[in-house]
C-alpha cells in the first residue's frame, strides 16, 4: 500500500485518496516549438527504474497537486513537496543521495 | 527433436517413459551469432521461430534474464481476439488470431487454442455506438465479429445478470473464434521449435550493455560475458526503456504493473470469455474450472510486478455485479506484470537509431493475443532491414509525426 504525505494539508494520504499525475518537472512546448520539442513534452518520458519523480493529486482530500520523489523498483517514498517549483529541493535531492549513491540525479 | 504425436505416447507407453527427450536445448553462449534476441518471452520466441522459418536464419541466440516464459507471457490471462478499430491493429492481431488457429500444429505442440468466442459487452449507449462502429470496421478488415443483442449474450452466458440496476447489458460486440489459449504452453512450443532449428535459448543471462561503434550494433555485454551479433532484436516488454537506454535511446513508454487473478476451481459455468469494459473487468474460465479474472492497469510507474490492492477489489465489484454467482467465490492467487504503455495504446516494431537494432515493445495490456502475429512482422523486420506490411505503420517515430494508431481512444480503455 502506498501511503504519501501531502505536504500542503499534512495528511499521511494511502493511494485510493490519491490521484496519480506522472513525471513531475516536465518542460512544456507549445505553438512556436520544433517537432522534437512538442515531441519531448508529449511522450518521451524518463520511466526510470528506481528514482521517480511525479506528480500526485490529493484528490479525496484538500485536492492540491503535489510532488513526490518515489523508486519504482521497491515502492520506496523519499519525501513530498509542494507543486510550486521547477525542480526537487535541495535536502531532498540530499537526502536521496544519501539513499541511493548510484543515482544520477534528476536530470 | 523427436515429434511428439499419439504413437509417441503409445511408445514410451510401453517403456516406462524413459524416451522423452528434454523440450530445448540450454548451452553456453557461441561467440557470435547473426542475430540475437533479448527477452525469451513470447514475443522474442515467436521472432526468432519466423526469423528461421520464414527466412532460414538459424544461428540466432535468444538471451533472458530469467526464465523463459516468465515475464508477462507467464502473467496474462490467455485471451486471443483481434476486434480491433484502427485498421494497422486490426490487421496485425487478426494475423497472430489466424496462426493461433493453427499453431498446435505447426510448432508440434499442444498449446490449447480454445476458439470459444469472446463477448465485450456495451453498458452505456456510448459503448452501443462505439462497438457497432467497430463491427463494421471490422467487416471492411475482415475481421469476423458481429453486434449481438443482450438476449443472445444472455444465452451465451447463462451466468450474467444482464439487468443490472446500474449498467444494464445493452448488447455486445461478439467474435465467435475469439477465445484463449495456454500461454506457458505458446512460449514452450515456440522454444522447442527455435531449439530443434539449432537457436540457443540462454537463460539467467542478463544484458548489462549494449556495445556499437558508428551506429552499428557490435553485441552485447551479458552476465555470461561478451556476445557478438550482426543484428540485435529487443523484445523485453517492461523494461524496453532500461535496454534501450543502454543502446543509447529513448523509448515513448512507462511501466506500470497491471494485475490478473483467479478463483478456486469450480464446475464449468462460462463457455465463453467475457470483456466488460465500462465496469472495466473481464472473465473466462480456464480448463482447470478457475475463474480468470484481469482488469485495468495501476496508475503509477512501477516495476515491482505486484499492484495495489484496491484495483482488485474495483474489478471483483465491478464482476460481482455482472456475475452475482462469482460473489462467494474465494480467490486463490494473485499476481502482477510490467507492462509497457505507449501514448497511443499500440506496439512498436521499429527500426531505432543503431542501423542493425530493432525494437518490438509497447504491447501493454494486451501482447498475449499479437505473439505470434508480432514475431512474423518482427522477423520480417530483422531479417529484411525494413518493415513489412504488417509492421509498417507501428515506427517508433510515429509520435513525432502525429501518425498514432489510437486504440485508447477507439476502445475507452487500455487494452
Amino acid at each position: 500500500m502506498l501511503i504519501l504525505e501531502c505536504p500542503y494539508c499534512g495528511v499521511k494520504a494511502e493511494e485510493t485518496e490519491l490521484s496519480p499525475g506522472y513525471e513531475a518537472h516536465l518542460k512544456r512546448f507549445g505553438p512556436g516549438s520544433t517537432d522534437e520539442e512538442f515531441e519531448s513534452y508529449m511522450f518521451a518520458r524518463k520511466n526510470p527504474k528506481g528514482v521517480h519523480f511525479e506528480r500526485w493529486r490529493h484528490v479525496y482530500g484538500c485536492g492540491k497537486w503535489f510532488l513526490a520523489a518515489r523508486c519504482t523498483a521497491t515502492l520506496e517514498v523519499f519525501g513530498t513537496y509542494p507543486a510550486q517549483t521547477s525542480e526537487p529541493p535541495a535536502d531532498l535531492v540530499a537526502k536521496i543521495k544519501a539513499k541511493r549513491p548510484d543515482w544520477k540525479g534528476y536530470k | 527433436m523427436k515429434r511428439y504425436s499419439v504413437f509417441a505416447i503409445a511408445r514410451e507407453a510401453l517403456r516406462y517413459h524413459t524416451g522423452w527427450e528434454r523440450a530445448w536445448r540450454s548451452p553456453e553462449p557461441k561467440k557470435e551469432y547473426d542475430a540475437i534476441i533479448v527477452g525469451a518471452g513470447g514475443h522474442g520466441l515467436a521472432t526468432a521461430y519466423y526469423l528461421g522459418k520464414n527466412f532460414g536464419i538459424t544461428n540466432v541466440a535468444i538471451i533472458e534474464k530469467g526464465w523463459l516464459g516468465g515475464g508477462n507471457t507467464g502473467r496474462n490471462t490467455t485471451i486471443i481476439r483481434s476486434n480491433y478499430l484502427q485498421d494497422p491493429s486490426a490487421a496485425i492481431y487478426e494475423k497472430a488470431r489466424s496462426l493461433y488457429e493453427t499453431l498446435s500444429q505447426d510448432l508440434n505442440y499442444n498449446v490449447m487454442f480454445s476458439p470459444r468466442g469472446l463477448l465485450m459487452l456495451a453498458q452505456t449507449h456510448h459503448e452501443v455506438r462505439g462497438y457497432l462502429r467497430t463491427v463494421h470496421a471490422n467487416a471492411l478488415q475482415g475481421v469476423a465479429t458481429e453486434w449481438i443483442e443482450p438476449a443472445r449474450v444472455k444465452e451465451l452466458v447463462p451466468i450474467i445478470n444482464i439487468d443490472g440496476p446500474r449498467y444494464p447489458v445493452l448488447g455486445a460486440l461478439y467474435q465467435a473464434r475469439g477465445g484463449t489459449a495456454r500461454h506457458d504452453a505458446v512460449a514452450w512450443g515456440y522454444a522447442r521449435a527455435c531449439s530443434a532449428m539449432g537457436m540457443d535459448i540462454i537463460q539467467q543471462c542478463e544484458v548489462k550493455g549494449v556495445r556499437s561503434e558508428g551506429g552499428v550494433v557490435k553485441g552485447v555485454e551479458t552476465s555470461k560475458g561478451y556476445i557478438g551479433c550482426k543484428k540485435l532484436g529487443i523484445v523485453v516488454a517492461g523494461h524496453s526503456g532500461q535496454v534501450a537506454d543502454m543502446a543509447g535511446f529513448r523509448l515513448p513508454v512507462e511501466a506500470v504493473a497491471l494485475q490478473a487473478l483467479v478463483s478456486e476451481p469450480i464446475k464449468p459455468c462460462m463457455d465463453v470469455v467475457v470483456m466488460a469494459n465500462t465496469v472495466h473487468g473481464y472473465m473466462s474460465q480456464s480448463d482447470k474450472g478457475e475463474m480468470v479474472i484481469g482488469g485495468g492497469t495501476d496508475g503509477f510507474n512501477n516495476f515491482t510486478q505486484r499492484g495495489s490492492f484496491h484495483h482488485i477489489e474495483e474489478t471483483l465489484r465491478a464482476l460481482v455485479e455482472t456475475f452475482p454467482m462469482i460473489s462467494r467465490l474465494k480467490m486463490l492467487r494473485q499476481w502482477g506484470g510490467i507492462v509497457d504503455m505507449t501514448g497511443d495504446r499500440s506496439p512498436i516494431i521499429s527500426k531505432t537509431p543503431l542501423g542493425n537494432c530493432f525494437m518490438n515493445c509497447g504491447w501493454g495490456t494486451g501482447g498475449f493475443k499479437a505473439i505470434p502475429g508480432s514475431g512474423w512482422a518482427m522477423a520480417e523486420l530483422m531479417a529484411k532491414g525494413e518493415p513489412g506490411p504488417l509492421a509498417a505503420d507501428f515506427s517508433m517515430w510515429r509520435f513525432k509525426e502525429g501518425q498514432f494508431i489510437d486504440e485508447s481512444v477507439a476502445a475507452g480503455v487500455a487494452h
